[in-house]
């Protein structure tokens, strides 16, 4: 409870300008300053959410769309982890990967939707590979800087100590290079989260981006609202989730807790 | 792995030379280094900063590689890193990942078994005085304290020789006088050959049985001084400052003499 009671002290701000907005846009709807056909009022968007929850809707949808998030980020982080390690500390796999790489990784991952839809229809293979691409160059990124990054003094302790390739790089490259891993999972899985809205945008018959676009046809422009900031909250959460992840698993960390 | 702990061996180094390459020069650091330290010896090693004397350590523990002459552990040609050499680098170097126990233990090589290894840890923890602290991070120590850990990470292998490479520079002088007499308890305990590289002539002949004085670059050993003053040393002796006194004389008699007297 007190740790409750200093963080609304610190971050009174944090709330106080939301709900100050929400009023004037409230208050705007109600005096009819805007079509409702447009932008209902918060209240009534809150009522169709609750509507959506209720029905079970919004969560069947939204619930579709995180497993396929969590298959597809599965999928391209292993990978991306797989390769970033070859890349990192075999000169000759980065050598001959150089230039592929160099061209595929600026594409953005919308691009490939239509290809996928070609090649594998608009079945969950294709939504998971979007996905699996999108995440993939994130995590490699940072794989690879992290390992060239970690300190060549930690790496000579273990030469000195004639330790074998394999211990090097399991109790001294990887865990020195976890916490740049992590920032690259963080950013990877929003990344995920980003592509399987797109791809369900453009052709599906379920997830959340579904539910909007099927709302769109139909005009129900409140449904439509809800579930683009169900999508932001979504995104918060998985956030957060993931830092509590991170804490726990890099206690060692000084500069995490700091910040 | 039955060198470990086998009979005392004498350090050997014939002939060393090294220069680096810059661009497309040659710079030469080291001329001619003869130098033989017996088992159990103390022997500091002391020279002005960039004349090479952390390469020279970096060459006896196997990290450097390239060079002209030779060096010998016994009969054993140094041809690369090995356990029979431990190091201390200036920054103590720990694995901010690994508890202080484990850090310790990572020394250590697979051929021991659980129980051993933890008994050596232990031992070890003991003897640099962190029994206490086997669970804390290293962030969680003092900068003395986390070279004390590096000292027993160093240790645990029973090394015939332990290099310190500047082990202190980098700790308050308080702090620095009590590693300095934690390392002749140690030394004392132990009883491995050690040698040591530092730029503080204090430091250099309170530790050392034998101080090299090392010349600017290509550094050649210049003197060899012999520190007879028995332990516990007090560094306001006579024949402390005396000591200090030749070695002053030797280090900046080809600069200028920082001290010369006028009237």
């Amino acid at each position: 409870m007190k740790k409750i009671g200093s963080w609304l002290r610190e971050n009174l701000l944090a709330l106080v300008v939301p709900i100050l907005l929400l009023s004037v846009w409230e208050a705007a709807g109600q005096l009819g300053w805007i079509r409702a056909a447009l932008l209902p009022r918060p209240s009534a968007i809150a009522q169709v959410l609750v509507e959506l929850i209720a029905s079970g809707e919004l969560f069947i949808h939204l619930g579709i769309s995180i497993l396929r998030v969590g298959q597809g980020f599965l999928i391209g982080a292993f990978l991306g982890v797989l390769v970033g390690v070859q890349i990192a500390l075999v000169k000759k796999f980065r050598i001959a990967l150089s230039l592929i790489f160099g061209v595929l990784r600026p594409i953005p991952v919308i691009a490939w939707i239509p290809v996928l839809i070609l090649w594998m229809g608009i079945d969950e293979g294709s939504k998971i590979t979007v996905i699996a691409i999108g995440s993939f160059w994130t995590v490699l990124v940072s794989v690879v800087q992290g390992i060239r990054s970690v300190d060549k003094k930690y790496l000579e302790v273990a030469t000195i100590l004639e330790k074998d390739q394999k211990t090097l790089l399991t109790k001294v490259v990887l865990p020195a290079a976890l916490p740049a891993i992590f920032t690259g999972v963080r950013v990877g899985i929003d990344v995920a989260w980003r592509s399987v809205v797109a791809a369900e945008l453009i052709a599906a018959a379920s997830g959340i981006g579904y539910m909007i676009m099927y709302a769109r046809e139909l005009s129900q422009i409140d449904v439509v609202l809800v579930g683009v900031l169900s999508i932001g909250l979504t995104g918060v959460l998985i956030d957060q989730l993931l830092l509590l992840l991170e804490k726990r698993l890099l206690k060692w960390n000084v500069n995490l807790h700091e910040s | 792995m039955s060198m470990i702990a086998a009979s005392p061996q004498t350090l050997t180094i014939k002939g060393l030379s090294k220069r680096f390459q810059i661009d497309n020069d040659f710079v030469e650091v080291l001329n001619d280094i003869d130098l033989e330290v017996t088992p159990g010896e103390f022997v500091s090693i002391i020279g002005p900063s960039g004349c090479g004397k952390s390469t020279l350590l970096r060459m006896v523990a196997g990290l450097e590689q390239e060079y002209q002459g030779e060096i010998y552990l016994g009969d054993e040609l140094i041809k690369g890193p090995r356990v029979n050499r431990g190091m201390v680098f200036q920054e103590a170097r720990l694995y901010p990942w690994l508890t202080i126990e484990n850090n310790v233990a990572f020394g250590l090589g697979h051929h021991h078994s659980a129980e051993e290894k933890k008994r050596i840890v232990a031992e070890h923890l003991e003897l640099v005085g962190l029994s206490s602290f086997a669970k804390a991070y290293p962030h969680q120590l003092s900068g003395g304290m986390q070279q004390r850990v590096s000292i027993a990470r160093a240790l645990v292998n029973r090394p015939q020789v332990l290099l310190l490479d500047e082990p202190f520079g980098a700790l308050d002088a308080m702090t620095r006088i009590s590693m300095q007499q934690e390392i002749i308890r140690i030394w004392e305990a132990e009883k491995t050959t050690i040698l040591l590289v530092t730029h503080d002539i204090d430091e250099a002949i309170f530790l050392g049985d034998r101080v090299v004085v090392m010349s600017k670059r290509p550094a050649t050993a210049k003197a060899v001084i012999p520190i007879d003053l028995p332990r516990p040393r007090d560094r306001n002796s006579y024949e402390f400052v005396q000591v200090r006194k030749t070695i002053y004389s030797n280090f900046f008699s080809e600069v200028e003499v920082p001290f010369s007297y006028s009237i």
